[in-house]
């Protein structure tokens, strides 16, 4: 029962202490000097994410663990941390205009993204299952309360409600599947689980299954994608940006890090639970979005869609998979983020404006704004030279390259039919009669959007960073 | 050995019946007190394996915070349960079938449980001789799984931010106390001394200096 501090370095974990300790340090600044403090505060969170983000890149290059090998910082963990904390800063910045609004300056909103985000990377470097269970948690809990931070609309509190009952529900089916994975291996450490599981038996798979489907829940693939529409509808604009990126990065992390390192004795077994999900989540993003009329319930089934064609990757179990994952969640979070700049732009008369019916002819109006919504909608359709269509590519080389045709095939005729209802919005916005002037664009969206839209028309002259570092990011996991 | 064995059925017996009760039971205050039976009865059986931490914790959170906590809401609301209970003949067919699935389930796991003994050794980690539970978990909560402790309660941080994020209304009429402005009042300000004339008594201009 003795104990040493060896293996306890806390080098490692310098990034996410920062971002704990300024978290609750903004938090007592918002606590003390009241509400006028909310632009300063969410302010000092992008300084502080930022900040998170440097000190993650500083760490030694190479794999790093700590706390008993619970805490693993790779190339990996890297990659997908940075990610996660672009997400989350870009959304503090989108979010600015909501949390002017004198009814809503509330200053917890950006403490709760900060402590998310912390979540995000406890989770991203959690080589066991206590911790990734930890760190769902505060990424989770955190999540429910933003999506209901509109306290006075109905549809806000619903979505916060239903987000979190169903959750709670995930939650326990992921801490039942990993009860009985601790039960049939005796341990929670993902290497160790991987040194007792040679063969799959059946309580294992049983326990993966249910594991499994409290991933699925957070990366809202179906059949666990429910509450994602309703969510996405009513949750504040900012806040589904929010959900559509940086909790998506970090779901798919721990999905690609559970099934690849604890368990890559039984890749038959998870790959056909992989490949239905799969599957069965690109065919409903492709045909369910296309009765549609509300653009965040467009974009919520746009999600579920593109985990799906992420998970593609995952389903190959290789190490091309693993890259096309993260290229692919990369060039997507690009791309959403891209996507709800504009959405939030749509204002008319001081008044969001969520209808598809809104776009039209918005090409009159505002032509640059259009333009640049169409490319990200062309890429989020696949459509070449884009980076969607890249994302898509690597991903489909890597199924095809393990031998899963059919879900190579499925995945491109989904593709086309979900290319039908982004292409509906462009049809809109360039051949239909103006719905009328929108307000002139803030100067942080127009940011977001101009960087967002030039990654993603000029990703095929230069792919070769993203797609290096991801290689890099998917080899250490093997 | 009997003993341990009795006590094992007996625990084992009550707490499945009592639990059985919560679900029957019209009334939803029987409910909550079969809720605890079953509870006093779980901890009995964890202390009958051993882990008398785990049973006194199931006491103390689940008995005395939880449902207790459950009574206050079922007897604060006036939830009408038997309105509630009405689909369920409706319900009882599918509710069947998904039973029947989880029972063919469990059964599939027990039986590759069986089929295989090899697991079976490798389920618990040993168990210190010398040690007890309590003091077990105490070496190694702040050592061992100081991370862990240390995340949850960045967890319990959150949660209790977004309680007062979701609940905390400052409303612009609600009185509230100010202590340092009540303990600066003096008599000249919290008093005044008039004069009433007779059969006239104050007038509302007093009335309305006494107001403030």
């Amino acid at each position: 029962m003795s104990f040493s501090s060896a293996g306890y370095q806390l080098l490692p974990v310098l990034p996410e202490l920062v971002l704990a300790v300024g978290a609750m340090a903004l938090l007592m600044l918002g606590a003390y000097r009241g509400a006028e403090t909310t632009k300063l505060v969410t302010g000092l969170a992008v300084v502080l994410l930022v900040l998170t983000g440097v000190l993650e890149l500083m760490l030694p290059a190479g794999k790093l663990t700590t706390f008993g090998g619970s805490f693993v910082v790779d190339d990996f963990a890297r990659f997908l941390k940075i990610l996660a904390i672009i997400g989350s800063a870009v959304t503090l910045i989108l979010s600015t205009e909501f949390l002017s609004d004198p009814s809503r300056r509330i200053f917890e909103y950006s403490i709760l993204v900060l402590l998310s985000t912390l979540g995000m990377m406890v989770l991203i470097s959690a080589a066991d299952l206590i911790m990734l269970y930890l760190g769902l948690e505060l990424m989770s809990l955190a999540l429910y309360v933003v999506a209901a931070s509109n306290r006075d609309n109905a549809k806000s509190n619903e979505a916060g409600l239903k987000y979190f009952v169903l959750g709670a529900l995930s939650s326990g089916m992921l801490l039942y599947g990993a009860s009985l994975i601790y039960g049939f291996t005796g341990t929670v450490d993902f290497a160790g689980i991987a040194a007792a599981v040679k063969t799959g038996s059946v309580g294992i798979v049983f326990g993966l299954v249910f594991l499994l489907a409290g991933l699925c829940f957070k990366v809202s693939a179906v059949p666990f994608h429910m509450w994602t529409p309703d969510v996405y509808e009513g949750a504040p604009t900012p806040v589904t940006a929010f959900f559509a990126s940086a909790p998506k990065v970090a779901a798919l992390a721990v999905f690609t890090r559970v099934t690849l390192t604890a368990f890559p004795g039984i890749v038959p077994q998870w790959q056909q639970i992989l490949v239905f999900v799969a599957i069965a989540s690109m065919a409903l993003g492709s045909f369910a979005a296309i009765g549609q009329r509300n653009i965040k319930r467009l974009m919520a089934y746009s999600s579920i869609g593109h985990m799906g064609f992420a998970l593609v990757g995952l389903a190959s179990g290789t190490v091309e998979g693993a890259q096309g994952v993260l290229v692919y969640i990369a060039i997507y979070v690009a791309m959403t983020l891209g996507s709800f700049a504009v959405i939030l732009t749509m204002k008319r008369n001081g008044q969001a404006v969520e209808q598809i019916s809104d776009f039209a002819g918005l090409s009159r109006t505002n032509p640059m704004l259009a333009f640049l919504f169409a490319m990200l909608l062309f890429s989020l359709a696949g459509i070449p030279p884009l980076a969607g269509f890249f994302a898509k590519w690597y991903v489909f080389v890597a199924a095809i390259k393990a031998g899963l045709f059919t879900l190579a095939v499925i995945g491109v005729l989904t593709s086309v039919v979900g290319a039908f209802y982004y292409l509906t919005i462009i049809k809109l916005m360039y051949f239909d009669e103006p719905a009328g002037q929108v307000e002139p664009m803030r100067i942080e969206l127009r940011t977001v959007l101009a960087v967002a839209g030039i990654f993603n028309i000029f990703f095929f002259v230069y792919p070769g960073p993203l797609v290096s570092v991801a290689t890099a990011a998917a080899k250490s996991l093997f | 050995m009997i003993l341990p064995a009795l006590f094992f059925y007996l625990f084992a017996g009550v707490c499945v019946a009592s639990a059985v009760m919560v679900i029957v039971s019209r009334n939803p205050v029987h409910s909550v007190l079969y809720l605890i039976l079953a509870f006093v009865n779980a901890s009995g059986l964890f202390v009958l394996m051993g882990a008398e931490f785990l049973g006194m914790m199931l006491i103390v959170v689940y008995v005395g915070a939880v449902a207790v906590l459950f009574l206050f809401v079922i007897m604060m609301l006036d939830v009408d349960f038997t309105e509630l209970r009405e689909g369920f003949i409706e319900y009882l067919p599918i509710g069947l079938v998904i039973g029947g699935i989880f029972l063919a389930e469990l059964l599939l796991v027990a039986g590759g449980w069986v089929m295989s003994p090899g697991t079976a050794k490798s389920i618990t980690a040993a168990i210190p001789a010398n040690v007890s539970n309590t003091e077990a978990l105490g070496l190694v909560l702040y050592t061992k799984y100081i991370h862990y402790f240390q995340i949850a309660g960045m967890v319990l941080l959150v949660a209790m931010i977004g309680a007062i994020v979701l609940t905390l209304r400052h409303k612009a009429k609600v009185k509230r106390q100010d202590i340092n402005v009540q303990n600066a009042r003096t008599p000249e300000l919290a008093m005044a001394v008039r004069k009433v004339a007779p059969g006239q008594g104050l007038q509302d201009s007093d009335a309305a200096e006494w107001v403030k």
